[in-house]
């Protein structure tokens, strides 16, 4: 029936969801960050895993994440319409029923907690799926639209892949898991807050409460720079871990100077200038805090090189190293 | 008009039905890969049960036999 009347209105358009649309449900670009920190995680741990386990366990951890994304745009198909950023998404754009997307999320997410836990460990699962409950209920459904700080504490959620991949093979949480949640907790702020001062229209537009919003353009901009100061001491205490060495320090040095200088401009710009050139500033350290964050996890995949090892024994590194 | 003329919504369909056969082929690859890989690394087993019967391990019992 569908088939016939698609022929006779002969429009171009169908309006069914083409597989890529599923796809898109799971925020592909989201998974892809979170592949790259579980992968960081699970390769930097001391216990090395079965190729194919390790394999598995990035596949499950980021559809796990892909799942959180499902639930999250059939909860917030009301303001992702409102949004020029979000509103060609799958569900308010109609291709996909919100019901289909709360379907593919809660069966992706029992999916992926239950393979995570039989190719791993049982502390990985469950680490798992309280980070798809913290992403898709405390962030979606409770802080997003009641608090300014939901990006705060809904960081949380982005922060705990590298901590799973981890645990996926070591079986507990040590401190490296901790600082490695720590770096992408407190980076998460600035980095947001950043996009949000370039794009405070959508969130007012949509009633989600964003610090902009809520407490103004020059305070966001207070914020970045106190956060990206408390950010300094976790990325760089990093480097006297296991996970560290002095690869990881110099470029943590370099990233945080430039993140800082970043921030410090963005704090002292003033409103007028920032329009006058299109928020030129904000988007530059919004790229800048992409960069920020790849790089230093690709300095963590960096010192677990033999020839890193051998590079922090000659410079007597190993005797900084907290443990 | 007729209705076995290929239509855009046929292509669609036919991309969704391809990439999930493709999902679940993947995701067989994978499960039957992480069992030989648990299955390689484990301990011996005994395939009839999952508890331990030394009376029954075949070593011990070449190693009675031989005092």
């Amino acid at each position: 029936m569908t088939d016939m009347r698609a022929e006779i209105s002969g429009q171009g358009g169908t309006g069914e969801a083409g597989f890529n649309d599923y796809v898109q449900l799971l925020k592909p670009r989201v998974m892809s960050l979170v592949v790259f920190t579980a992968m960081v995680g699970l390769f930097v741990a001391p216990v090395p895993l079965h190729p194919i386990e390790a394999l598995a366990a990035i596949i499950f951890i980021a559809l796990g994440a892909g799942a959180s994304g499902a639930l999250n745009m059939w909860w917030d198909a009301d303001i992702d319409r409102v949004m020029r950023r979000t509103a060609k998404r799958p569900v308010p754009s109609g291709l996909v029923e919100p019901g289909e997307a709360l379907g593919l999320g809660l069966a992706l997410s029992g999916l992926s907690v239950v393979m995570l836990g039989l190719a791993t460990n049982l502390l990985a699962a469950g680490l798992l799926a309280f980070t798809i409950f913290f992403y898709a209920v405390v962030y979606t459904m409770w802080l997003k639209r009641s608090t300014p700080q939901n990006i705060v504490i809904g960081g949380a959620a982005g922060a705990f892949p590298p901590m799973i991949g981890w645990v996926a093979a070591t079986g507990h949480v040590g401190l490296e898991a901790v600082l490695m949640f720590a770096l992408i907790f407190m980076w998460t702020p600035p980095h947001f807050w950043a996009m949000a001062l370039f794009i405070n229209s959508d969130y007012e537009k949509a009633k989600v409460p964003m610090l902009t919003v809520t407490h103004g353009r020059k305070s966001t901009r207070t914020h970045i720079l106190v956060y990206t100061i408390l950010l300094a001491p976790v990325a760089l205490g990093a480097a006297f871990t296991a996970i560290g060495g002095p690869i990881y320090f110099a470029v943590s040095l370099v990233l945080n100077a430039l993140f800082l200088f970043g921030a410090v401009r963005i704090w002292r710009r003033r409103e007028e200038a920032a329009e006058a050139d299109s928020y030129a500033v904000e988007k530059r350290f919004f790229a800048l805090s992409l960069a920020y964050l790849f790089l230093h996890f690709a300095a963590f995949l960096v010192e677990a090189t033999p020839w890193a090892n051998a590079l922090s024994t000659t410079l007597g590194w190993e005797s900084l190293i907290w443990r | 008009m007729a209705l076995n003329q290929e239509h855009e919504l046929h292509q669609r369909r036919r991309g969704r039905n391809l990439g999930v056969g493709l999902t679940l082929m993947a995701f067989v690859l994978l499960v039957f890969g992480l069992s030989i890989a648990k299955v390689q690394r484990g301990e011996p087993m005994q395939g009839y049960d999952h508890v331990y019967q030394p009376e029954s391990d075949p070593t011990l019992r070449r190693a009675g036999a031989s005092e």
